[in-house]
């Protein structure tokens, strides 16, 4: 379990508190089809478009495992470095809503598919703690309720039902909303890596119920609530501000804190009361009689983890070794696996520093600028690797190369082309240079003797001389010449 | 000519087809005029005479063209906890209302790709939840059997109560039923025809309304043996839809049939020798013995210890269950519908008055039984128990016993209303011999053996190894063949 240094505990009036934070994510599983059936799992159809008769409940219908999925919770539990367990057992989960045809859910109670493992998460300050995963089950997804078709009635959306959702669950390791938030998105990470979830959060791939609770140091656990459904990883943080700094105020003030499972309101930014312990259900879990146990042999696992892609953790120590990157860097790159995959295209054959610094720093920052994602950037691997090799070899100026980055980004074309047809390339010829520099020289004789007597004047000079030559002057040159003819 | 052909064994009248003696058609018709004469026994809740004559005529071109499959033009009842594709299906429960499913179960869709010829959904115990036919929405079924001297009506066992009564009293040469704790055996048992209940898996059980997922199983009912392993052939198979179905080949029922049963060690289980067990149930339990022995098996006492805890544990199991699998019936998607102030209200409406009282109980009972803090000492305990039955069988078996021979009910046949309205275990004391075997999971068959003093049918069971069916059907035909056919006297049904 991490240990809390001082920095993550929040100052009360009574001294300091320390958040206990422990997460159940349930991730989509990505598959065709559905958990026990045949229909789409596809986003975004008409209501009721994906759904069989035993996404509806019809009488007599029975569920039947879908291998796919299963796959999917192994690949995941070897990601995140779990035990597997070759047998598993599915259970009821007995409630009623309208959303949920069966009046039950299938899910893994007991025996779930994938035991303990651990998720090594990264801060930005540079630290990394470790945050153990408990169990990873299969479960069943429930439909949707729509009550804006009518104006006394509610309508029932079945596409969702059935679809297969691995809920992962956290120890309590975690001590801050940043550690939370962290926690989160590694897992987004790691998931997207494995291509078992497609960790899309708007359309509810990934969401999170966030269990807080608050002690003083070194006392045992306190009594945790539950918040229901965080569907982003910036609610994920507010939330546990929110919630850690409600808990404080209720025992500072002699309260207290009665276990209950909170909702998040994204607007208000403030959690409230959904029922409490005492109204919760009780969901009469027993296994399943319509599912035989899931039983499967080592061969199978064998067979997936051959399968595993490298993972971020692995990515981010090769990328340190192999490119000399820093960790910072490094991170930044493996955090998409989109990323990492298009940082490595560009950096083949080329020096991986210069090309992490271009990718992040140019074409990173243009695609947070128009809120675009890797995957639509308009500038491919290819059109950067060039313009890193035109910088390589001397025939543009990195000032340039950012000239170039914008013409390539809004019109797209080879690099090499446009540095041609535009006379982009830098003037290396001495010669030519040193004309333009007599003729400043000549012209500003004040501003030579300044430089005289203070060298970083000579920054003035750098300047005159690359607007005189429209940018194309290689600064190196003109440092060089520079220096030789006020003697520096 | 048309009294004849309902008179026939399905065997008969499968090779009479063949023969071009009759045509499905006229096969058909008999029935659906019998059908129509018994309407009081109550044994249809639904008749489906136009899809019956459409099906009787391509079973005829079918035979015609030399086409004909193993069930060709064969009029059959369908409980009506079987989904039929097009055709209402409520498992005689109000809740289901009008259901018309757009799917057929595995088992009458393997009934109709052999050719055989719906004649109608018969009746049973709402959602199967019964042993005298007389918790359904449509009312009780009547038996075609009366004691001597008397015209009180009888029930005709339940659930599968419809489909026994139909059978017996020649409305249909053979019915599908279900079996979750006795509800083919008891039924036949009690109207003198055969019913087996297979090993759980033999059968699927993809779109048949459940009741105990890990119980119920789909088995047939006929006038013989030899019409029991013909429909038993049908049914059977591996279905990719049903998790809990068995993959293994189907083999042709129907040579067990004369089968030597010479070597065969016969266990008699002592557990089942009941206090108060009236003479009468011992008799043809005697009977049975010797017969068995005559034919060249040894009969061997065995033990079977924890039969005693069978009822209570199967009376935990199921209801657990059904109370889980009957709660998709909410008034929201399909069925009734009793409008509420909120979703709540809705539900509570709808299930109070679609639900009769049996169903509710167990409802209940099952709900309790799961409940945090007493799941322990009921439905986990419940399924150790299981454990240990299915073991005592497992040691018997192990022990060389190939079959064992009980009685197949407690009693006769009782009137209606005579079990019904005071204490519901006296109900399921019924189902005393029946209820270790779907909590084992094994094949069973009940054999007609005898009459009792009333005149009444008393049948035999006989359990088997899992997927011991053809030895059943062998064993079976050796009781049949000796103690004859019983059938009820005059048709006074029928006028």
């Amino acid at each position: 379990m991490a240990t809390a240094d001082n920095s993550k505990r929040i100052k009360g009036q009574t001294g300091e508190w320390e958040v206990v934070i422990g997460m159940e994510v349930h991730a989509q599983v990505t598959s065709e089809a559905k958990l026990f059936s045949g229909a789409s799992t596809a986003f975004g159809g008409a209501p009721n478009s994906h759904v069989s008769l035993v996404d509806a409940a019809m009488p007599g219908m029975l569920p039947v495992i879908n291998r796919r999925c299963v796959e999917q919770a192994v690949r995941t539990g070897l990601g995140l470095r779990a035990q597997i367990n070759l047998k598993s057992v599915f259970d009821r989960k007995n409630y009623f809503y309208p959303d949920l045809p069966q009046g039950y859910q299938i899910s893994q109670f007991k025996s779930p598919v994938v035991g303990e493992g651990k998720v090594v998460v990264d801060m930005p300050d540079g630290e990394s703690i470790e945050v153990g995963i408990e169990r990873l089950h299969l479960e069943q997804d429930a439909g949707k309720s729509v009550h804006d078709r009518h104006p006394t009635m509610s309508g029932v959306d079945l596409n969702r039902s059935g679809v297969a959702l691995m809920e992962i669950v956290s120890k309590p390791d975690i001590r801050s909303s940043e550690e939370a938030k962290a926690y989160v998105s590694k897992l987004r990470s790691i998931l997207r890596y494995l291509g078992t979830c497609d960790g899309n959060m708007e359309e509810g791939s990934l969401r999170a119920d966030v269990n807080v609770s608050v002690r003083k140091p070194g006392d045992a656990l306190g009594t945790r609530c539950e918040i229901k459904n965080v569907n982003s990883i910036r609610f994920i943080g507010q939330a546990v501000e929110y919630e850690a700094r409600r808990q404080i105020e209720i025992l500072e003030e002699g309260g207290k804190i009665v276990q209950e499972t909170r909702l998040f309101d994204a607007n208000k930014g403030e959690t409230r009361s959904m029922r409490s312990k005492e109204e919760a259900h009780d969901y009469r879990y027993f296994p399943d009689p319509d599912l035989l146990p899931l039983e499967f042999d080592q061969n199978f696992v064998d067979s997936i983890a051959a399968s595993l892609p490298e993972l971020p953790d692995e990515k981010k120590l090769r990328l340190m070794k192999e490119g000399g990157l820093s960790a910072y860097d490094a991170g930044i790159l493996v955090n998409e696996r989109e990323t990492a995959d298009y940082f490595e295209e560009v950096a083949k054959g080329r020096d991986a520093k210069v090309a992490a610094n271009f990718v992040i720093n140019e074409l990173f920052g243009r695609l947070n600028k128009e809120g675009k994602a890797i995957s639509s950037s308009p500038v491919s691997s290819s059109q950067t690797g060039a313009i890193l090799d035109l910088i390589a070899e001397g025939t543009i100026s990195g000032k340039i190369a950012k000239d170039l980055f914008e013409v390539v980004w809004t019109e797209g074309g080879d690099p090499r082309a446009i540095v041609e047809k535009r006379g982009m390339k830098q003037v290396t010829d001495p010669g030519a240079i040193e004309k333009v520099i007599d003729d400043i020289i000549a012209k500003n004789p004040a501003k030579v003797e300044e430089a005289k007597a203070k060298p970083k004047a000579l920054g003035w000079f750098v300047g005159e001389t690359m607007k005189a030559t429209g940018g194309k002057a290689s600064p190196q040159v003109v440092n060089e010449l520079l220096k030789k003819k006020l003697e520096l | 000519m048309m009294t004849l052909l309902t008179s026939l064994t399905l065997a008969e009248a499968r090779d009479g087809l063949r023969a071009k003696k009759f045509s499905a058609r006229e096969l058909a018709d008999a029935h659906l005029a019998s059908m129509e004469k018994a309407r009081g026994l109550n044994a249809y809740v639904l008749e489906t005479p136009a899809r019956a004559l459409e099906m009787a005529k391509a079973s005829d071109a079918r035979i015609a063209s030399g086409k004909a499959g193993p069930l060709e033009g064969i009029p059959l009842g369908i409980k009506d906890l079987f989904c039929t594709e097009n055709i209402r299906t409520t498992a005689c429960s109000k809740i289901l209302g009008n259901f018309i499913p757009p799917y057929e179960s595995t088992v009458t869709s393997q009934l109709w790709r052999d050719g055989a010829v719906l004649l109608g959904k018969l009746n049973n115990d709402e959602f199967a939840m019964g042993s005298s036919n007389e918790t359904s929405h449509f009312g009780p079924v009547i038996s075609p059997w009366r004691r001597k001297g008397s015209n009180a009506p009888l029930v005709p066992g339940g659930s599968s109560g419809g489909s026994a009564s139909a059978v017996a009293a020649e409305l249909c040469l053979g019915a599908t039923g279900t079996d979750t704790g006795g509800s083919i055996r008891q039924p036949a048992a009690f109207t003198g025809i055969v019913g087996m209940k297979p090993t759980y898996g033999r059968c699927s059980r993809w779109g048949i309304v459940a009741f105990a997922s890990s119980l119920d199983q789909a088995g047939p009912f006929a006038r013989t043996v030899r019409d029991t392993a013909i429909l038993m052939r049908s049914m059977a198979g591996h279905d990719p839809k049903d998790s809990t179905s068995a993959d293994i080949a189907v083999p042709d029922y129907e040579k067990a049939i004369g089968k030597s049963v010479k070597g065969m060690k016969i266990g008699i289980p002592r557990e089942y020798r009941i206090e108060g067990m009236p003479d009468e149930i011992d008799k043809p339990w005697e009977a049975g013995r010797e017969w068995l022995k005559a034919a060249g098996a040894g009969i061997v006492d065995i033990s079977l210890p924890h039969t005693k805890y069978a009822l209570p544990a199967y009376y935990i199991v199921a209801p657990a269950e059904a109370s889980s699998n009957l709660a998709r019936y909410d008034g929201v998607r399909y069925g009734l519908r009793e409008q509420g102030r909120d979703i709540i209200d809705m539900y509570e409406k709808t299930r109070a008055s679609g639900f009769g009282h049996e169903v509710t109980r167990r409802v209940l009972i099952g709900t309790y039984v799961l409940s945090a803090g007493y799941y322990d000492a009921y439905y986990l305990r419940a399924q150790k128990v299981r454990t240990l039955i299915k073991k005592d069988f497992e040691d018997a078996f192990n022990q060389g016993v190939d079959a064992i021979l009980t009685p197949a009910t407690p009693s006769a046949a009782f009137a209606i209303g005579e079990k019904s309205s005071g204490d519901p275990t006296e109900m399921y004391l019924n189902d005393i011999f029946t209820v270790t075997v779907n909590m084992a999971g094994l094949p069973g068959i009940a054999v007609p053996a005898g009459l009792d003093h009333n005149g009444l049918p008393l049948g035999l069971q006989l359990i088997g190894k899992p997927f011991g069916e053809e030895e059943l059907f062998s064993l079976g035909s050796v009781i049949e063949q000796a103690a004859g056919r019983f059938q009820p006297r005059d048709k006074w049904w029928a006028v």
